[in-house]
């Protein structure tokens, strides 16, 4: 599952993303732009989502993440993946506290600017074999170019 | 003369329709109290012995029964009621009722998630002619359908079941309900991915369901010798002709489709909304896909589907005047009248007499006054509800607008039907009620289903400036059931009764 969470509308990331995933062979749910944590719980719970790939890249991503993980353990979900990544936070900060805030707030694995969707793609694969041994899952092969997120 | 006679069992009053299966045109109408308790071939007979006189003379000897072509709708015995299930209510649940709305059903009442031994005990007091089971996208939450199901078996009444969710646990739920002795119709997922909506093979099990079980179980079938077979709800026969006359005769008679042309070809009108108000509810159907006409707007929500109904309950001119009053207040009906000097009490006093026989026709100047500002409110109200709408928010980026629903802001025609507006002196008075130049009244009124309510900078997406118009033989109904047989017929016969008024 993908989308870009809270009044964020940058629409062009979140295509180029959709066609990442899916040219790695991801079944891919996308809950577009301006997403709410609630349409991200909803749309895994009928969709029996594995992992929730949560972009923003306008600033105010920590607000918006914050009590994400706890809707998931309520909706039932407590076992599935969360990444996020993006422009998570305002201004410049010391990377590594920022992961660990997101970290902190039930984020799996937290990207800084710059990251491509290989790199989650490589990690969704890892993680998912490692926590679901006996899921069917793509073999990842990165798509037509390198590209790299903002 | 090729003939054909389209009956209508409606809550208040059975419709006899003839028509000339060659040109098209109505040969014959007649209407008369539907009659339950006594069954429904009394009221049937006396409906068709008014219109006997009109026929033609090599008709008039044959009886009902000599008639080749002969069908009919029903929303008599309470209508098609219907108990909807699904996960996510915002998702699998709202998509289920909307499968059960289009298929001219009642959804008394719809649950989501698991359901419990208490809700199971509700649904038996609710005691529906069809429970509609839907939940998980295709692949996924595979949980909900199969406990539901187990759930559902165990009630003790034995309502059919139309099951419409997950594929990949479809059948097995579906055997569970089967085992349990309730008849099971399987049809394809209602959601099958999360922005899809696919809601007309629900619609078509359904009405499948409806045919082959819940006519016989209301005692319809018993006017079957002469009616030939109770084919669908009424409202799905309203919707069946909306959609004819909006795509013309290709695509129509057949229930799935949605592959229209925006713009309506020399045959269809292209997008339009069609307003039904009653004795009892006010149903709503547009034929569009409600794409935004506000530039660069967001649409999120649930995709709506092309050919949507919604039903107002609690908004008619007889049984539900109660309700309507409640909805729009007395100083509203006040207003509508231009009543300036009566006391809010006074007139709803006047609508509580007058409204208490649910088969009364105006007689009085006054009363015609009474029915058209009921009508307005209806028409207002029910719009009000169906549209989509349209939220100016502030995102760092600047201002967004974000659309949920239908924009039905450039549909092309909005016709009335339904007594009160077919018999209205002044049906575009009553129409301009439902279009964009009556937001200021309605927007604060609305009240109801929506959570938006009357928040400042929420606006509603109405009509713009549609053509009105009436069908003024009042036939849709017929057209509708037609276009199963002859959609080449249905759609003369209802482009013939479309009469325009502004």
């Amino acid at each position: 599952m993908i989308g870009v969470i809270g009044s964020d509308v940058h629409a062009v990331g979140n295509k180029l993303m959709e066609l990442a995933f899916k040219e790695a062979g991801f079944n891919v749910v996308n809950v577009g732009v301006m997403a709410s944590q609630e349409e991200f719980v909803e749309a895994a719970v009928e969709s029996d989502a594995k992992v929730i790939v949560v972009s923003s890249l306008y600033g105010h991503g920590e607000l918006d993440c914050q009590g994400l993980r706890e809707k998931c353990d309520e909706a039932g979900l407590s076992d599935l993946l969360l990444y996020v990544g993006g422009n998570i936070v305002v201004g410049r900060q010391n990377w590594e506290e920022v992961r660990q805030r997101f970290r902190a707030m039930g984020f799996d694995r937290v990207y800084p600017p710059g990251s491509s969707p290989e790199d989650a793609i490589r990690d969704i694969l890892a993680d998912a074999s490692a926590r679901w041994p006996d899921l069917d899952l793509p073999d990842g092969r990165p798509g037509p170019s390198g590209r790299q997120m903002a | 003369m090729r003939a054909a006679l389209c009956i209508d069992f409606g809550s208040t009053y059975t419709k006899v329709v003839v028509v000339d299966m060659e040109t098209g045109s109505l040969v014959a109408a007649s209407t008369a109290p539907t009659t339950v308790d006594e069954g429904i071939s009394v009221g049937l007979e006396e409906a068709w012995a008014g219109v006997v006189p009109d026929l033609p003379a090599g008709l008039r000897s044959v009886g009902m029964t000599g008639i080749p072509v002969r069908l009919a709708c029903s929303s008599a015995a309470g209508g098609l009621r219907m108990v909807a299930c699904g996960l996510v209510p915002s998702l699998t649940v709202e998509a289920a009722r909307r499968a059960a709305l289009g298929a001219g059903a009642r959804v008394v009442r719809s649950y989501g998630y698991e359901l419990t031994e208490d809700e199971v005990g509700e649904i038996d007091d609710i005691a529906p002619d069809l429970v509609l089971l839907c939940g998980g996208t295709d692949g996924g939450n595979k949980t909900v359908l199969l406990h539901n199901a187990s759930m559902l078996a165990r009630g003790r009444v034995k309502a059919p079941v139309v099951v419409a969710g997950n594929k990949v646990v479809r059948q097995e739920a579906a055997a569970i309900l089967r085992a349990s002795g309730r008849p099971v119709y399987v049809s394809d997922n209602v959601m099958p991915s999360i922005d899809t909506l696919n809601v007309e093979p629900a619609r078509q099990a359904i009405r499948e369901a409806f045919m082959e079980r819940i006519v016989k179980a209301k005692g319809l079938d018993r006017a079957e010798r002469l009616v030939g077979g109770v084919v669908m709800p009424t409202p799905a026969a309203v919707l069946a002709a909306a959609r004819l006359l909006a795509e013309g005769e290709g695509v129509a008679g057949s229930e799935s489709g949605g592959d229209a042309r925006q713009g309506g070809s020399d045959e269809g009108l292209g997008d339009l909304a069609v307003i039904d108000v009653g004795g009892a509810t006010t149903d709503v159907h547009s034929m569009s896909w409600g794409r935004p006409t506000t530039v660069g707007a967001v649409v999120k929500g649930l995709p709506e589907p092309y050919a949507k109904r919604t039903v107002e309950g609690d908004l008619g001119v007889r049984v539900s005047a109660p309700s309507l009053l409640a909805a729009v207040g007395g100083r509203g009906l006040g207003e509508l009248l231009g009543d300036a000097s009566r006391r809010d009490i006074e007139v709803e006093a006047e609508i509580l007499e007058f409204t208490r026989n649910t088969a009364r026709l105006p007689l009085t100047r006054r009363e015609r006054d009474l029915d058209v500002a009921m009508a307005c409110a209806a028409v207002g109200i029910a719009m009000t509800r169906h549209v989509g709408t349209l939220e100016e928010t502030y995102g760092p980026m600047g201002k967004v607008y974000v659309q949920r629903g239908k924009d039905l802001g450039s549909v092309g025609w909005l016709i009335g039907t339904g007594g009160p507006i077919v018999r209205a002196v002044d049906p575009a008075r009553l129409l301009r009620h439902a279009c964009d130049a009556a937001a200021a009244t309605w927007d604060v009124l609305a009240g109801g289903s929506s959570a938006q309510g009357s928040r400042e900078g929420v606006a509603r997406l109405r009509p713009k400036s549609p053509v009105l118009a009436v069908d003024s033989l009042y036939v849709l109904s017929a057209a509708g059931l037609l276009s199963l047989v002859d959609p080449a017929c249905a759609l003369k016969l209802a482009r013939a009764s479309l009469s325009r008024v502004g």
